[in-house]
C-alpha cells in the first residue's frame, strides 16, 4: 500500500494553521491560476511561499514547482548538482517546493543514472557551466558495497567499506576543485532485507551491516573533508523504510529515494543549505505558564504549578525545560517573553526545586503585560539578533496568530494541546540546524549573559567612554591560520549584519587564502572582565589584480555581540599597519548592500575611504571605497593586546 | 465507481501532472498521444494515481499497461477488490 500522505513529519504546520483560519483562503488550483497573474515578484514569492507550507499532495507539489519554475521572485538563488548512483530526475519538485518554505530558489541540475564520476572527473561541460554552488553526492548501499562477500571479517569488512568511501571522496575531492562547489554526501538508505534475521548485525558481510559501516565511514570521511552531511538514513530510520524506499520505483526507474520522499527529501536538503548560507535560527524564545510550567503562576502560586517528576505531566514539561537547555548547551540562546507579573514569573525558577532551568540559562527574561510582539522587537533589540532568528514557543494559538500577524519573519510553532507533544514539535521542524559545532558554540550562553551584566554596567555608567574604558578589554589577533578555520567559516557564513560582501567563503576557499602569499588575513579574538568572546571578528585582504599596491577587503565579519565596543577601529588600527609593512600603498572596501548590512554602510566612509565612481562591470550594486593609507591615522581606542 | 468517473478524474490528474487543463483522456488513448507523457511522467502519473486511490499496481501491470483503458479496468479491480 502506497503511504497517502506525503512525509507527514515534515507538513509545515505554521502556516497551514494560519490558514486555516483564514476565511477567504481559496482552493489551491485557484490560487495557482490567479499567481500566473501576478508580476510583483515580493508578492508572488510570499504566495508562493504560502501555498508550499500547505499540507500538498503528490501532484500539488508538481504543479507548484511548474509555477515557481514560471514564475519571478527575486529568492535568493542556489545552484544545486545532484550526482548519483541512481535516478534522482523525480527529485526536483520536491527541492523546488521545499527550498520555498526556506526562501530559497533552488535550481537544480540532475545527472544520470549512475553517471556521478564521469560527469566530475569528466568533468561534464554541462555541469560545468551550470557552474553549481552545491554538488550533492546521492549513493544507495548496494552500489558501494557491491562485491563484499558476505564470509569478510571484520577487519576486511571495515577496509574494503573504506576504500570504496575513499574512492568517492576522491570524486567529491574533484567536484570541488573542478567546480568551486561546496559538497554534500549524503547518507546511504539501508533497504537490506534480513539475511540471518536478528543476527544480522553481528555478521561484518551482512548486507544490513556492510551498510552500516558505510554510513560510520561516509560521515568520518565527510567530517575530514569539510564536506556538508544530508542524513537521509536517520530520517528513514524515524519514518519507516516505507516512507523513503519503495521497491518498485527501484526496478521500474532506479529511484533510490522513493518520489513520495521528495518533498521530505527537499526539506531536509533546504535545512542544510539554509544553515550552510547562515540562515538557521538561533535564539528560542519561551513562554511560561503552560508552556514550561502547567498552570498559570499569578493564580496558581509556586507550589500550585504542574513540574518535575512524578507525574506525567510533570514530566512532559520538564521535557521541554530539558530540551531548551540541551539547545541553549549547544549554543541556541534562550530567553523569555511572558504576561506575567515579573516577580511572580521569577518565583517558580528561584523557589521551585524541580525546575531544570535558571534564571541565569536565559539572556533576557522580559515578563510584563505588554504586547507580545513588542516585547519580541524589545529582546531582538537588547540581543543584537534579527527577528528571523527567532522562534517563539507559547502553548497559546491567540499569542501565536498575534506574533505570526505581525512579525511574519518569526518562526512560530503549531504546538499541540498535549505538552506530551511540545519537545518532538519543535525539534521535527528543524528550525536550528547547524553545520559546524565549535567550541564558540559551547562558550556562546555565557557570553550572552555576560553581555547582558554588560549592558547593566553601561546603564550604570554615565558615559559610554567610560563604560568601554571600565570594560578592560583585551584583543588577540593574527592571521587566519588552520586552527580558525572552522570558526571563521562559520562566522563568514553566518553573519549577516557587519557583513561587508555577504561571500559565503567555503572552508576550502579560506584554505586557499591562508595559504595565498598574495593574501592577508586577520582574525581576533576580544576578552574582556566578564568574559572571553572568543573569536569575533576575520578579514580578508586580496592583492588587486591590477596594482601590487593596493589590497582589496574582499570580506569583512564581526559578530554583532562586539558592535559598539571599537573593535572596527582597532582591527583598521591594525590591518593598515600590516599593510603598510607590506608596502601596500592602498586599501579599498568592498561593500554590498543587503537588506540586513544596512548597520555598516557608512563603515568605510567613517575611517575616511572615498567611494569610486561606479565602474560599469558592477551591476551587482557593490561599492568600492579607496583610501590611501598615508591620509590614516589610527584611531585611540579602549582595547589592549595581549600576546 | 464508474469507468466514466474513473477516466474523468485520471484525465484531469494528468493534466495537473503535464500543465494541460483541458486534457481529456479516452479508453483508447496511448501516451504517444499525449504531449509530455514521456516514460519519466508515467512513473510520476502511477505514483499519483496510487496514492489518490491507496491502491498499488503490479510491476508486470505498470510494463504493459498499452492505453488509458488497460489503466482504469486495472484501477477498478483494484478498488473493488479492496
Amino acid at each position: 500500500m502506497q503511504p497517502r500522505k506525503l512525509c507527514a513529519n515534515f507538513s509545515a504546520t505554521k502556516e497551514q494553521a494560519a490558514l486555516k483560519s483564514s476565511p477567504d483562503s481559496l482552493d489551491f488550483s485557484t490560487r495557482l491560476k490567479a499567481l500566473r497573474q501576478c508580476d510583483d515578484p515580493q508578492e508572488a514569492a510570499a504566495e508562493l511561499r504560502r501555498l508550499a507550507h500547505l499540507d500538498l499532495e503528490y501532484l500539488q507539489v508538481i504543479q507548484l514547482a511548474r509555477a515557481f519554475d514560471d514564475a519571478v521572485t527575486a529568492l535568493p538563488l542556489v545552484r544545486l548538482a545532484i550526482v548519483s548512483s541512481c535516478t534522482v530526475d523525480h527529485l526536483t519538485a520536491g527541492i523546488r517546493v521545499a527550498g520555498l518554505r526556506h526562501d530559497l530558489d533552488i535550481r537544480l541540475w540532475c545527472g544520470q543514472f549512475g553517471q556521478y564520476r564521469q560527469e566530475v572527473l569528466g568533468p561534464s561541460e554541462a555541469l560545468k557551466s551550470f557552474a553549481p554552488d552545491f554538488v550533492l553526492f546521492s549513493m544507495h548501499a548496494d552500489h558501494l558495497c557491491a562485491g563484499i562477500p558476505v564470509d569478510i571479517g571484520a577487519a576486511q569488512a571495515g577496509q574494503r567499506i573504506d576504500q570504496r568511501v575513499g574512492e568517492l571522496a576522491a570524486v567529491w575531492q574533484a567536484a570541488r576543485r573542478e567546480f568551486g562547489a561546496a559538497v554534500i554526501a549524503q547518507t546511504c538508505l539501508n533497504t537490506s532485507e534480513p539475511l540471518f534475521g536478528n543476527y544480522d548485525r553481528m555478521v561484518s558481510g551482512s548486507p544490513y551491516r556492510l551498510a552500516q559501516l558505510l554510513n560510520d565511514a561516509l560521515t568520518d570521511q565527510a567530517r575530514k573533508d569539510g564536506v556538508g552531511l544530508l542524513d537521509v538514513a536517520r530520517q528513514c530510520a524515524r519514518d519507516g523504510l516505507a516512507a523513503w524506499y519503495d521497491h518498485a520505483r527501484w526496478l521500474q526507474a532506479k529511484m533510490n529515494i522513493s518520489p513520495t520522499a521528495s518533498l521530505g527529501f527537499g526539506e531536509l536538503l533546504s535545512r542544510h543549505i539554509g544553515a550552510a548560507r547562515g540562515t538557521a535560527r538561533k535564539c528560542l524564545v519561551l513562554d511560561l505558564d503552560n508552556t514550561l510550567w502547567g498552570g498559570v503562576i499569578g493564580d496558581d502560586g509556586v507550589e500550585g504549578i504542574c513540574i518535575g517528576e512524578g507525574s506525567a505531566a510533570g514530566e512532559a514539561f520538564l521535557g521541554l525545560q530539558r530540551y531548551a537547555k540541551s539547545l541553549q548547551q549547544r549554543g541556541i540562546i534562550l530567553a523569555v517573553c511572558s504576561k506575567n507579573e515579573d516577580a511572580n514569573a521569577r518565583a517558580p525558577f528561584s523557589e521551585h526545586p524541580d525546575m531544570h532551568l535558571s534564571l541565569d540559562d536565559f539572556a533576557v527574561f522580559v515578563a510584563n503585560w505588554n504586547d507580545k510582539a513588542a516585547n519580541l522587537e524589545d529582546i531582538a533589540e537588547r540581543l543584537n539578533l534579527g527577528l528571523d532568528s527567532f522562534v517563539f514557543v507559547d502553548d497559546n494559538p491567540a499569542e501565536r496568530a498575534r506574533v505570526r500577524e505581525s512579525l511574519p519573519m518569526v518562526a512560530v510553532p503549531e504546538l499541540p494541546l498535549d505538552p506530551a507533544g511540545y519537545v518532538a514539535c519543535l525539534a521535527n521542524q528543524g528550525y536550528f540546524e547547524a553545520v559546524a559545532f565549535t567550541a564558540d558554540d559551547q562558550a556562546r550562553s555565557a557570553q550572552y549573559a555576560a553581555n547582558a551584566q554588560r549592558g547593566l554596567l553601561a546603564q550604570s555608567l554615565t558615559s559610554h567612554d567610560d563604560y568601554l574604558r571600565s570594560l578592560d578589554m583585551r584583543l588577540r589577533y593574527g592571521a587566519i591560520t588552520p586552527v580558525d578555520l572552522v570558526r571563521s567559516t562559520q562566522l563568514i557564513g553566518k553573519t549577516n549584519q557587519f557583513n561587508t560582501t555577504t561571500i559565503r567563503y567555503s572552508a576550502e576557499q579560506i584554505s586557499a587564502f591562508i595559504e595565498d602569499k598574495t593574501t592577508m588575513t586577520l582574525q581576533c579574538r576580544l576578552a574582556d572582565r566578564f568574559g572571553d568572546n572568543g573569536l569575533v571578528s576575520a578579514m580578508i585582504l586580496t592583492r588587486d589584480n591590477r596594482d601590487k599596491k593596493t589590497f582589496v577587503i574582499a570580506i569583512w565579519v564581526m559578530s554583532c555581540r562586539v558592535f559598539g565596543r571599537q573593535l572596527e577601529q582597532e582591527m583598521m588600527n591594525i590591518a593598515v599597519k600590516q599593510a603598510r609593512d607590506r608596502g601596500v600603498r592602498f586599501l579599498v572596501g568592498l561593500y554590498s548592500p543587503t537588506a540586513k548590512n544596512a548597520v555598516i554602510r557608512s563603515l568605510y566612509s567613517d575611517f575616511g575611504f572615498e567611494l569610486e565612481p561606479a565602474s560599469t562591470d558592477s551591476s551587482d550594486g557593490q561599492q568600492r571605497w579607496r583610501m590611501r593609507l598615508d591620509d590614516y591615522r589610527p584611531i585611540s581606542t579602549h582595547i589592549a593586546h595581549e600576546e | 465507481m464508474s469507468t466514466e468517473k474513473l477516466l474523468a478524474r485520471l484525465s484531469v490528474m494528468l493534466g495537473e501532472l503535464l500543465g494541460d487543463d483541458s486534457l481529456q483522456l479516452t479508453m483508447d488513448t496511448i501516451r504517444s498521444e499525449v504531449d509530455g507523457w514521456d516514460s519519466f511522467n508515467y512513473i510520476n502519473f502511477i505514483v499519483a494515481v496510487e496514492m489518490e486511490y491507496g491502491v498499488k499496481f503490479s510491476i508486470a501491470e505498470v510494463e504493459a499497461f498499452s492505453n488509458v483503458g488497460e489503466i482504469v479496468t486495472a484501477l477498478q479491480t483494484l478498488i473493488d477488490s479492496k
